[in-house]
């Protein structure tokens, strides 16, 4: 019994071992198999893991870089970045949002529209970010902030450069602004393939240079290599690429002359553009009303931008490259050009002027009252004679004249160094049949062409426009691209990048024409239309008043500027060149509903160019005074008695 | 004079303080240990004071292991009945009060500090599997196997109810490795097998989409990058981007940047094997072979049935929390919660596996002296 007992304790504990051997090597099987799954990953995938890793540690973080500045060709400063105290909370490190905001609105004023565009912002939060609650800390805030700065872990105060323009409304449209990069500026920076240089960019150029020169301004992105963890926050930097700030964009365009023709202006509606004859710098690019592009730096508020966008005034638009306005009598100097050029008419062609012109059975009648009797070229632009014109029109024919007026640029864009210029209207056939739907519509009338004749009708340019053709002309048939922009200077390798005058075309005149038609816009200034608004002149100059409908009056009526609303008054127009010999300055200058073109452009264009050719600042009062004698121009409509 | 006086007593006290203290284990035990302080360490860069506290810990277990260690086999056999009741009382209380973290109810307040009862039971179940096939030892039928599963299956249950699946995988283990021990037929093993991959269709079958979802996920991490998949990702990362010899001691980038989830406790291995490398996975498996074998070694030389049963269960449940844990942390299990036994932080678990080395000193101490 015991031996048994023994027996089979033995046998147990034999076969007790054996279940222990069969349990050492099921471990060493699992332990293999563990040390097989090491190899596999820490061996043979290795390289796969560890770029995984890597991936995982580093985070490229930008560097915006600093925009360059826009100066005005004497280098004054007219847009350039300051820095300014921001505070800034960092979503990650804050518990409760809203709760430190209202917290922070007790040390801090946080208006509405701070916490409207945190919001914004927030929702379109990039990783490694703070974001602005409020910009432009004064020091007292930024001194009691300091002193609460215990109470908000998450919050800093961060300098940040801002961009800043220090003369305001001075050259608004020409300058333009910046503004939050949106989904449609992404868009165009995907297709030009630059995106990736404006990671870390906020803002981006929308108007004016600041748009057309935007590549220039922004310089190259920096980088900066991050570790981080898993959660996104930034341990510490390993390598940084510092980044290239933009470059400086100088402007062809004279600050001081901007601001004595802006001035000029007063409170009226209108653009100015001067140009150089001989290069196609622009020296003054005027639209007024402006507005102050330091609204938009940080986010318009809503209550500035509605009062901007929907003002009747339209500030926003650039009335320079992107109204549209009837030349006038402004176009009578090229009418006769075309006469001459064309063999229509010579010096010596004149006619008697009854006060208006018959074609088929109905009567275009002048401005003047009456007409000015006997009427010669010469004496056509210098007193603007419009019967003179409808003849000259109706004997040069609608095709004649489109072909001639395209050379010098009416109705086609300048090229200039803005975006959204306008091309206008050139009147031709071809135009009116694409223009029209209706088959009545489409079809050209001879009479239609009469009104071409003293810049009424379909005619529509920009005072852009205008103004390359007046300088075209001054500078005797040589065409430059209108440009903006003088030199481009690279801060970091002191490269100038001059912007060259770009001949576009000559327009192949006879001396003697041009020399004609010179002389007698000087006549205009001396003893013509332009006679009073130049009285006293120091230097020689040629100009061409104009007057451009705005309102239609019936068949017959008679134009009476009192009776009449402000906005339907007739567009004061102004063409110069100075001096004469050899011009330094052509300019065109609309006045919007200013009555007669002697009487609101011509003291205008007087002031820029007694600036620009004197250094002399305007004296007194440029509004006009009482309603002169001179001729209202153009301002009857065709129409049969 | 004085002085070899003390000296005689400090000897003395080492002499006693050595009783019944098995060299190899401790030693084993104490390198893992201290293995597992400098990952700690380095997994712990933004909370030192958790390389203190685990220090603490330390100490705790190593004097639980000592006390264990003085214990006889034969009074732990007669402790195991009320421990197993008294933690199938806890177990049962937890599931009617316990206080929830994460989801989960596991833990019971005990005075000031929280207790999870399931961790007793990674010891108490194997003491009472032994002591009842002690008790019927003379005859093991079917029957008393049937019995022996049913009081397994009790505590797995409560302990898989709260959820805890870790725990319970690992307590199961722990009882069928008695049950293998005890000398379960290799046939009945092999039909319970057959009968389990049987019922997974079906059971599959029963399963709501989102349960199966998740066991896909468990199986391929990648189809759930940022749930449920996101450990394993990046504690594979960890495990592959250490190379042969590792990042070095304080220099992985994955735990370091915070890209390792649990990275003081259940994926540790992660810190480890990032910074110390297949080197240092090879030192790792050796360890815990040897660990393991010593294990083993010690329930072959075992008195009684009891203390081989027990024993060798302790020693299986060492490879089996390695296993698991490396497995997990490498990619090749699914995520359930399983400390890396000496390395990962925590006093309870620590305190745990220094009883089980305890118990295995204790059997070793009343080992059969003569070689049968």
């Amino acid at each position: 019994m015991k031996l048994a007992e023994l027996k089979n304790h033995q046998r147990e504990l034999h076969y007790f071992h054996l279940r222990i051997a069969v349990a050492g090597f099921v471990v060493l099987a699992g332990f293999a198999l563990l040390l097989a799954r090491f190899v596999y990953l820490q061996v043979l995938q290795h390289d796969i893991y560890a770029a995984k890793a890597e991936d995982n540690r580093i985070s490229i973080v930008p560097i915006a870089p600093n925009r360059g500045q826009i100066l005005d060709r004497n280098g004054v400063v007219l847009a350039r970045n300051y820095s300014a105290y921001t505070l800034e909370i960092f979503p990650d490190k804050v518990p409760d949002l809203d709760d430190t905001v209202r917290a922070l609105g007790e040390v801090v004023e946080i208006q509405p529209r701070d916490r409207t565009r945190f919001k914004k912002l927030l929702a379109e939060m990039r990783n490694v970010e703070s974001i602005p609650i409020r910009t432009r800390l004064t020091d007292e805030e930024v001194a009691r902030f300091a002193a609460n700065r215990y109470r908000f872990p998450g919050v800093e105060i961060k300098a940040r450069l801002f961009r800043q323009y220090p003369f305001g409304e001075l050259a608004s449209h020409v300058i333009g602004y910046i503004g939050r990069i949106n989904e449609r500026d992404e868009q165009r920076l995907e297709a030009l393939g630059v995106e990736a240089n404006y990671r870390g960019t906020d803002f981006i150029g929308k108007a004016g240079v600041e748009a057309s020169y935007q590549q220039e301004l922004h310089g190259t992105t920096g980088f900066e290599q991050v570790e981080i963890d898993a959660a996104g926050r930034g341990i510490r930097t390993l390598s940084r690429t510092p980044a290239q700030p933009g470059d400086n964009v100088t402007l062809t365009l004279d600050a001081r002359l901007q601001e004595v023709a802006e001035a000029a202006f007063g409170e009226r509606r209108g653009a100015l553009v001067a140009i150089e004859p001989s290069t196609g710098a622009v020296l003054a690019l005027v639209s007024r009303p402006g507005f102050d592009p330091n609204l938009f730096v940080d986010g318009i508020d809503p209550a500035s931008w509605d009062r901007l966008n929907n003002s009747p005034d339209r500030p926003l638009t650039d009335r320079a490259i992107a109204g549209l306005y009837p030349p006038g009598s402004t176009f009578k100097p090229y009418m006769a050009l075309a006469a001459l050029e064309l063999g229509k008419r010579t010096f010596k062609s004149a006619i008697h002027d009854p006060g208006y012109f018959e074609f088929g059975g109905r009567r275009f009648h002048d401005s003047k009252k009456g007409g000015n009797g006997y009427v010669d070229l010469f004496k056509s632009i210098v007193v603007s004679s419009d019967t003179y014109y409808y003849q000259v029109a109706n004997d040069l024919g609608i095709d004649a004249i489109a072909a001639f007026m395209v050379r010098f640029g009416f109705g086609s864009k300048s090229g200039i160094d803005l975006e959204g210029e306008a091309a206008g209207v050139l009147p031709s056939p071809e135009w009116k049949a694409k223009r029209f739907r209706r088959p009545e519509q489409r079809k050209w009338y001879a009479g239609e062409t009469i009104s071409i004749g003293i810049g009424q009708g379909y005619n529509a340019y920009t005072p852009l426009q205008l103004a390359v053709a007046v300088a075209t002309l001054a500078a005797n048939g040589d065409m430059y691209r209108p440009h903006l922009v003088s030199h481009i200077d690279n801060l970091r390798t002191d490269e100038r990048r001059r912007i060259e005058p770009e001949l576009l075309r000559h327009v192949a005149l006879k001396p003697a024409n041009l020399e004609f038609v010179k002389r007698a816009m000087a006549a205009v200034n001396t003893e013509g239309t332009g006679a009073r608004a130049f009285a006293g002149a120091q230097y020689t100059s040629g100009g061409k008043t104009g007057t451009a409908q705005v309102f239609g009056l019936k068949q017959g009526e008679k134009y009476n500027e009192k009776s009449v609303a402000e906005r339907l008054r007739d567009h004061s127009l102004f063409i110069a060149f100075a001096p004469v010999e050899s011009p330094r300055i052509a300019l065109a200058v609309v006045v919007e509903n200013g009555g007669f073109g002697a009487r609101a452009a011509a003291p205008i264009a007087r002031a820029v160019l007694d600036f620009y050719l004197l250094g002399k600042l305007p004296e007194g009062d440029l509004a006009p005074d009482a309603p002169g004698d001179d001729a209202p121009e153009g301002a009857s409509q065709p129409g049969n008695d | 004079m004085a002085l070899d006086a003390s000296a005689l007593a400090l000897r003395r006290l080492l002499a006693r303080l050595g009783e019944g203290i098995d060299g190899p284990l401790l030693a084993i035990c104490l390198i893992l240990s201290a293995l597992g302080l400098a990952t700690l360490y380095s997994a712990s860069y933004d909370q030192p004071q958790r390389v203190a506290a685990q220090l603490v810990n330390l100490l705790i277990a190593l004097a639980a292991m000592w006390v264990t260690a003085q214990v006889p086999p034969q009074t732990l056999m007669r402790l195991a009945p009320p421990a197993y009741l008294l933690g199938l009382a806890l177990l049962v209380a937890v599931a009617l009060g316990g206080d929830v973290v994460n989801g989960a109810r596991r833990w019971l307040h005990v005075g000031v500090t929280r207790f999870q009862p399931a961790e007793m039971m990674k010891l108490a179940l194997p003491m009472m599997l032994a002591w009842y096939f002690q008790r019927y030892e003379a005859a093991l039928r079917l029957r008393e196997f049937a019995i022996a599963a049913l009081l397994l299956a009790l505590p797995v249950a409560l302990i898989a109810r709260q959820p805890d699946l870790g725990t319970a995988v690992l307590v199961a283990a722990a009882g069928f490795f008695v049950i293998f021990f005890a000398g379960l037929r290799w046939k009945v093993m092999a039909a319970l097998l057959a009968l389990g991959l049987a019922s997974l269709p079906p059971l599959w079958g029963m399963l709501h989409d989102y349960q199966r979802k998740r066991i896909l996920t468990l199986i391929d991490p990648s189809q759930d990058p940022l749930g449920a998949g996101y450990h394993t990702i990046q504690s594979t990362i960890a495990v592959g981007s250490g190379g042969i010899a590792g990042k070095g001691w304080l220099h992985g980038t994955q735990a370091h940047l915070e890209f390792i989830p649990e990275r003081h406790t259940d994926f540790i291995f992660a810190v480890y094997s990032e910074e110390f490398g297949l080197l240092g996975n090879v030192l790792l498996l050796a360890l815990y072979t040897l660990l393991v074998a010593r294990g083993l070694m010690i329930a072959a030389g075992a008195a009684t049935f009891f203390s081989r049963l027990l024993a060798g269960s302790v020693a299986l449940m060492f490879f089996t929390y390695a296993f698991v844990n490396m497995g997990m942390v490498s990619g090749i299990l699914p995520v359930v919660g399983v400390p890396l036994p000496f390395i990962s932080y925590g006093g309870t678990s620590l305190l745990t596996l220094f009883v089980g080395v305890g118990i295995l000193m204790s059997v070793q101490r009343h080992r059969r002296l003569v070689q049968t």
